[in-house]
């Protein structure tokens, strides 16, 4: 009984207070974006575009998105700092604060392309997302695998997830400067870049991203540092930047200014 | 260098203790001016190889740094080709003529066993780079610990079993990035002999035979295979086309070509292809331009695959060969100007200067790691590498020198025999 009391009383409070932290978070967020995850302007733009995502918000159904990635999708033991959790937080931020936004992760742990796309239909049915940012390539160029091959899996995998009925967008390798003399990233960068052109799919140059922030000093990525300040800081910074790319990509550049 | 030397039988530097490659061909065309032959060993030299070579080798080097402002003056910026296309076919045309002659002076079997021994100089040279690759991928793997890349430090899993890979490196089938061009050269050179013995029968149709090679090899996609898995990035079944090319035209055939190359219709298309290249190189860049590209084309064109030397690569570096061999004559004086030097000593090293440039990569990251990876930093490194390299090439050539003046008077007794076997 008394168990049920608290509970209630929990419930309730959750309730109010929920919209006044909504409140309160916004103000802070809409600004700016920090100076460090500052980006020219073409590495955000794509003319391919994300109907289904424009459309949902017009006609204010939820937006579920759902992000296929890799290890590189996380950082070990802080699952909140990662990028997917980061997009999420800005986009809730920057649409109308009716809209749901709710984004869930699927990891797709060392598989290379192929056995993702493997995956997709059954994934796809259970989940149903509006939009599914595939994030691929890693394993495909640490493994070696044959480019042509690769190729074949990303187009596989991003008709899979079209004939799902969801918009896509394709994310590329980290900019990883450390490893740049063991694992040859050019092929799949291109391969990627080709498909997406293929399927009119916006491709999210997360390489590109992470290298202009290097070169210009925001972030040094060739620190050894063990701690996960680093880390986190990235993929802030690359939560912000995928949350304006799809803003941008579905065209909703009026919605962005009623915050 | 050779055939001059014996035939006047004055005992110029640069022959008898040189290495078979790195003799490069006095003239790649039978008129050999005589009085050149009395000139310094130097001047002999088919200066433009030299030059194209050195200037591929410090393209290479700075192919293999991480991009920087530099990266911007390489060719493969501009066009579908790069520097690995000029390398492999100034190698093939270099090989064909110093173990052509050779073929030709001293037999099948003798040329056969020079090249040979320069195929081992080439394949240590290779193990020589790979123990270094090794020592730098183990002190990564055991200092670098960012979680923000724990994915990428997948690539260190073949150190859990070091005894398969370092055998399957030693077999050629396991190759780190960036290590690439060696294996093809060592695969190009074994078939040297056969190439230079087919081609003394008959020339063109070894050039039509290899030609139909790349086809079938595009046809029926073949490849060498890798460990731990995929194929050798530079297919040498599709490379040797060029390696033949470079040999055909060594033996002959840019003589016979020679009015091919002089009208001015080759001249236009050539012009107008390179032009087209830019421009769809541009769209890479300028992502504003792309929509000016027919879909069609860019479904047909892409992907331009260097695996397998796609015909446009191919096709580009001819067009580019096509216009330097018209702008630039063998007697250019500039070829003789000090601001050329450091490019042509380079040039006349090959396989030194190849390994110490993918040498000063490794350590051009190394320190952009260690210390700092700022733009400046990042200048310097590439700067002071291409010094270096010409350093090293500046005191190979004066080692030579010294060395071939003192071994001079034995070799001039042994008699003039002994010049050509001297690789």
């Amino acid at each position: 009984m008394k168990a049920k009391v608290l509970l209630s009383l929990v419930l309730l409070c959750g309730c109010l207070a929920a919209p006044q932290a909504r409140a309160g978070d916004a103000a802070p967020a809409a600004p700016a974006t920090p100076p460090a995850c500052e980006l020219p302007s073409y590495l955000l733009s794509s003319e391919s575009q994300l109907p289904k995502v424009a459309e949902a918000i017009k006609s204010g159904k939820p937006l579920e998105i759902l992000v296929i990635g890799s290890r590189s999708t996380t950082i070990p033991a802080s699952e909140d700092a990662s990028y997917p959790a980061r997009m999420q937080a800005i986009l809730r931020d920057k649409l109308p604060p009716q809209e749901t936004v709710h984004v869930s992760v699927e990891i797709q742990s060392k598989k290379t392309a192929e056995e993702a796309a493997a995956t997709f239909v059954k994934l796809m049915e259970a989940k149903r997302p509006t939009l599914v940012i595939w994030q691929t390539g890693t394993v495909d160029a640490i493994r070696a695998i044959d480019p042509d091959d690769f190729r074949g899996a990303v187009t596989e995998g991003v008709s899979a997830l079209q004939n799902a009925g969801a918009d896509v967008v394709l994310m590329n390798l980290q900019y990883s400067p450390r490893t740049e003399t063991m694992i040859s990233v050019p092929p799949y960068l291109d391969n990627m870049k080709v498909v997406a052109q293929e399927h009119d799919v916006p491709l999210f140059d997360r390489f590109a991203i992470m290298r202009q922030w290097n070169d210009q000093g925001q972030f040094d990525l060739f620190s050894p540092s063990r701690g996960p300040e680093l880390a986190k800081q990235v993929h802030d910074c690359l939560g912000r930047a995928l949350a304006q790319f799809v803003i941008d990509a579905a065209h909703l550049g009026p919605a962005q200014q009623q915050n | 260098m050779t055939i001059a030397d014996q035939v006047t039988g004055t005992p110029i530097a640069g022959t008898a203790g040189a290495k078979p490659v790195d003799v490069k061909p006095a003239e790649a065309k039978p008129r050999v001016a005589a009085p050149a032959i009395s000139l310094p060993a130097i001047g002999e030299r088919e200066l433009r190889l030299d030059l194209f070579r050195g200037l591929a080798l410090w393209l290479i080097f700075i192919d293999h740094l991480p991009p920087s402002l530099l990266t911007w003056f390489t060719i493969r910026n501009y066009g579908f080709s790069d520097a690995t296309e000029i390398f492999i076919f100034i190698s093939g045309y270099t090989a064909a003529f110093v173990y052509g002659r050779a073929m030709l002076e001293s037999g099948v079997v003798i040329a056969t066993a020079r090249i040979l021994r320069r195929v081992w100089q080439i394949y240590v040279a290779h193990v020589f780079l790979f123990t270094i690759f090794l020592a730098e991928i183990s002190y990564v793997a055991t200092s670098f610990e960012n979680p923000l890349y724990t994915e990428e430090m997948g690539i260190m899993d073949f150190l859990k079993q070091p005894d398969v890979t370092i055998v399957q490196a030693l077999l050629l089938r396991f190759r780190p990035v960036n290590m690439d061009v060696l294996p093809l050269y060592i695969v190009l050179m074994l078939a040297l002999p056969v190439i230079l013995w087919s081609m003394k029968w008959k020339p063109d149709l070894t050039l039509a035979l290899s030609a139909v090679l790349y086809a079938v090899t595009w046809e029926y996609d073949l490849y060498f295979s890798a460990y731990p898995n995929g194929f050798w990035a530079f297919n040498p079944l599709a490379w040797q086309l060029l390696f033949v090319f470079g040999a055909w035209c060594a033996l002959g055939g840019a003589r016979r070509m020679s009015r091919i190359l002089a009208s001015p219709v080759t001249m236009w298309i050539a012009i107008a292809y390179i032009v087209a290249a830019f421009y769809v190189t541009l769209t890479w860049y300028v992502p504003q331009l792309s929509h000016l590209m027919p879909k069609r084309l860019e479904q047909w064109m892409y992907p331009i695959d260097k695996t397998d030397l796609d015909v446009l690569r191919l096709t580009h570096f001819l067009a580019l060969a096509a216009l330097t061999v018209r702008f630039l004559p063998r007697d250019w004086p500039g070829l003789t100007s000090p601001w050329l030097r450091p490019l042509i000593l380079c040039g006349s090293h090959s396989l030194e200067i190849f390994c110490l440039g993918v040498f000063l990569a490794f350590a051009g990251h190394f320190i952009l790691a260690e210390i700092s990876g700022g733009a400046a930093m990042h200048a310097v490194i590439s700067l002071s590498g291409i010094l270096i390299m010409w350093g090293v090439a500046w005191v190979i050539s004066w080692y030579k020198r010294v060395a071939d003046k003192s071994g001079a008077k034995t070799k001039n007794a042994v008699g003039n025999a002994d010049m050509a076997g001297g690789g």
